[in-house]
């Protein structure tokens, strides 16, 4: 008899496949297996497994852990609250004691690295605010560390956004500030990213996981040969080895799965926009600044950048939404899509809608909230016939307030709804759409 | 020009269900698919293929059974089809995957010169979109990313039009150069009768560890610098209120209007009621 594997639980984390000593696991088709003609059931691989999905042959399967659930709130927003760390608070006075403290510690991988850095994101004269929200994260991290929380701008012409970054918490701000930087292209802003990780050596570097983030950033981590996760919403420092614990959702949204980058430095992670709070700013605060050089001109690199055309979509605007209109399946047909584009146009609402909407036409992809659209988190999220499969959870159940119709009273979106209403449909849409106009133009609140 | 695609067999995660007793997920029954956006990048790949004329390789990595994806991208035209597969591979993070797909290619390279690499944005399975751009670093290529269009290409440059969260970026790379693609890029072909006949004799050529100079502590779940350490159900949010409002629609959307208002959700103030854009 060998080890047993349950195939149910089994998520081919490959856990057991390092652990065991005698190499008798494989992961074949996403499932761990055992070759019983090396396992000599040593119980390593049980210990790891986070799933309770092995067990000795002579003890039962033990059942799964109860399920465990965190608040993306409690354990994202920075609370301003809070008191600032002293060195924060020091500069903050302009106290000219700055107590730029020393953090000599080794860490796994055997070279010193320290201090948490976010790249911020800036093109076309815009700071991406998710830059700020990680920022704050930042903090947050960089206080259960015990290190500096620094921000690194690359880019040309970008002085304004110095004292920003100070505002927003940096204690340090590292500057590349160069012409061949001016619009984005991968190869130099990845050059200016790793040389700066190359010389100050951060402990964990973070970005926002937008289209520049998720373009330069796997980049920079296979010039660095670290590690790299994406996508990630909730993040934490483990409170023994102080390493990152960058938790993401996985299998399209049906787990979340909590990825560590032992060995290798840095730890690198992109972040979803809108999962983290936005810090307090404070104007006037200051901190120490950094200027390098680039070595770099031109010719080194093989793409130029012709053209930007400012996006007139609604996509670049979902996101930033305050009120949106959501529909599914539900809705039936493309041409009841004015029921909710009279609600929407009522309120002031964006229209969007679930993959589903999307790939019966009736919407672009640019109007797809969920985990393979937009995330959103809006003021009010109304969901007009959605079901609320967990691909569109994941990009809307941060909303702040969440008001749901659906005919199942079953529906998972019911689940996450602060307001559920269960019937139909084509009764209630336009019941309040009557009820929200009336009283919205009579200005009548009650 | 020799253009070549990257592509993954994955699950159908929209498919993919919890189990809501043991909070495991299930598997059965899932059924494998092409990444939806490799699809695309192949569809693209043909087509300039059909423009400029040359030949179109498929490079894949996973398990034995993903020949089948290979299979079904012959079928819409494809040239060549090569699965990296062996058991050393299982495992890899996206940076080890990213070196066992780029030593392949340079192999190919050698031999029948690159213009450009074409892959899906991201796989559906992992979304993490980091394969992509791995692989062209280790090659020295150019990478553009999340294209919505290719404008022109010619014998030295590839112009592209890329999506962003802004607007429409277009760049100029010289080639050879890699390519990640959006759906928006194109339509789908059907498969013709010729080459679905053609694809259901072929067998994809077959690549190991030892096909090629692997140095295998870069891959693997030993050669992989992030590992899971922990897994658990997607965060709840509490429910709230649920109303029936089968009886009387009408009451139900007046009594929750006012309530929204009562608790200043939505203000009255036109102003503050969320702007329109």
């Amino acid at each position: 008899m060998t080890v047993l594997v349950d195939k149910a639980k089994c998520i081919g984390c490959g856990a057991c496949v390092t652990e065991c000593p005698l190499e008798a696991i494989d992961l074949i088709d996403g499932l761990a297996v055992v070759d019983p003609k090396k396992c000599d059931n040593l119980g390593k691989c049980v210990s790891v497994c986070p799933t309770n999905a092995l067990a000795l042959p002579n003890q039962p399967i033990q059942p799964s852990e109860p399920k465990e659930t965190i608040n993306p709130k409690s354990g994202s927003k920075y609370n301003i609250q809070d008191p600032l760390p002293e060195s924060v608070s020091d500069y903050a006075a302009g106290n000219e004691k700055k107590t730029i403290r020393s953090h000599v510690k080794p860490v796994a991988g055997g070279d010193i690295w320290s201090g948490v850095w976010v790249i911020i994101e800036y093109t076309n004269g815009n700071v991406a605010p998710v830059s700020w929200e990680l920022l704050g994260e930042g903090r947050k991290l960089a206080n259960s560390i015990g290190c500096d929380l620094c921000g690194v701008i690359t880019g040309h012409m970008v002085d304004s956004v110095i004292p920003e970054a100070f505002a927003h918490g940096a204690e340090k701000v590292f500057v590349i500030d160069h012409p061949v930087l001016e619009d984005y292209r991968t190869e130099p802003y990845a050059e200016a990213i790793t040389s700066l990780v190359t010389k100050y050596q951060p402990e964990i570097i973070l970005m926002g996981a937008t289209s520049m983030g998720r373009d330069v950033f796997p980049a920079v981590a296979t010039k660095l040969q670290t590690g790299l996760t994406a996508d990630c919403t909730v993040l934490g420092i483990d409170p023994e080895t102080k390493l990152l614990l960058q938790t993401r959702p996985a299998f399209g949204g049906n787990i979340m799965a909590t990825i560590m980058c032992r060995t290798r430095r840095p730890q690198m992670a992109t972040v979803r926009p809108r999962v983290m709070g936005m810090p307090e700013r404070v104007e006037g605060r200051e901190g120490e600044l950094i200027r390098e050089e680039f070595s770099f001109s031109e010719s080194d690199f093989h793409t130029k950048v012709l053209e930007f055309i400012t996006s007139d979509a609604k996509s670049a605007f979902l996101d930033k939404a305050e009120i949106i209109v959501a529909v599914g399946l539900g809705l039936g047909a493309k041409r009841n899509l004015a029921l909710a584009e009279d609600l929407a146009e009522a309120l002031g609402a964006t229209l969007a809608g679930s993959r589903g909407a999307v790939e019966a036409g009736w919407l672009t992809h640019d109007q797809q909230v969920g985990q393979s659209g937009v995330t959103v988190r809006p003021k009010v999220y109304i969901a007009i016939g959605i079901s609320g499969a967990i691909q569109h959870l994941v990009g809307m159940e941060t909303s702040d307030f969440i008001i749901a119709i659906n005919n199942d009273p079953e529906a998972s979106i019911l689940k996450v709804a602060n307001y559920g209403i269960v019937g139909d449909l084509f009764q209630i849409v336009p019941a309040l759409t009557a009820e929200f106009k009336k009283r919205l133009q009579h200005g009548v609140a009650n | 020009m020799h253009f070549v695609v990257c592509l993954k067999q994955v699950p159908d995660t929209s498919e993919v269900r919890i189990d809501p007793i043991t909070n495991t997920l299930m598997r059965e029954g899932v059924p494998s698919i092409i990444n939806p956006y490799d699809a695309h990048a192949l569809e693209e790949a043909m087509r300039l293929k059909e423009k400029v004329g040359g030949k179109v390789t498929i490079v894949s990595m996973g398990p034995p059974q993903a020949k089948e994806a290979l299979k079904k991208a012959m079928s819409y035209g494809a040239d060549r089809a090569i699965l990296l597969s062996d058991r050393a591979f299982g495992g890899s993070d996206s940076l080890a995957t990213a070196y066992i797909i780029a030593t392949a290619l340079l192999k190919i390279h050698e031999t029948e010169p690159i213009d450009l690499v074409f892959t899906g944005k991201e796989a559906i399975d992992g979304d993490t979109a980091q394969t992509g751009p791995g692989i062209a670093q280790r090659l020295g290529f150019p990478q553009l990313t999340y294209a919505i269009k290719v404008k022109e290409l010619t014998d030295k440059t590839v112009t592209v039009v890329r999506k962003t969260e802004s607007g429409r970026q277009v760049v100029q790379a010289e080639l050879p150069a890699l390519l990640t693609v959006e759906k928006e890029l194109n339509d789908l072909r059907y498969a013709t009768l010729p080459n679905m006949m053609k694809a259901a004799a072929y067998e994809p050529e077959m690549w190991n560890a030892k096909t090629l100079p692997y140095d295998t502590t870069q891959m693997g779940l030993k050669g992989s610098p992030t590992s899971v350490s922990r897994i658990f159900a997607p965060p709840g949010r509490s429910g709230g209120e649920i109303m029936d409002g089968t009886k009387d629609p009408a009451g139900t959307a007046s009594s929750i209007v006012q309530k929204i208002f009562q608790q200043n959700i939505i203000m009255v103030n036109p102003r503050a009621k969320g702007g329109k854009h």
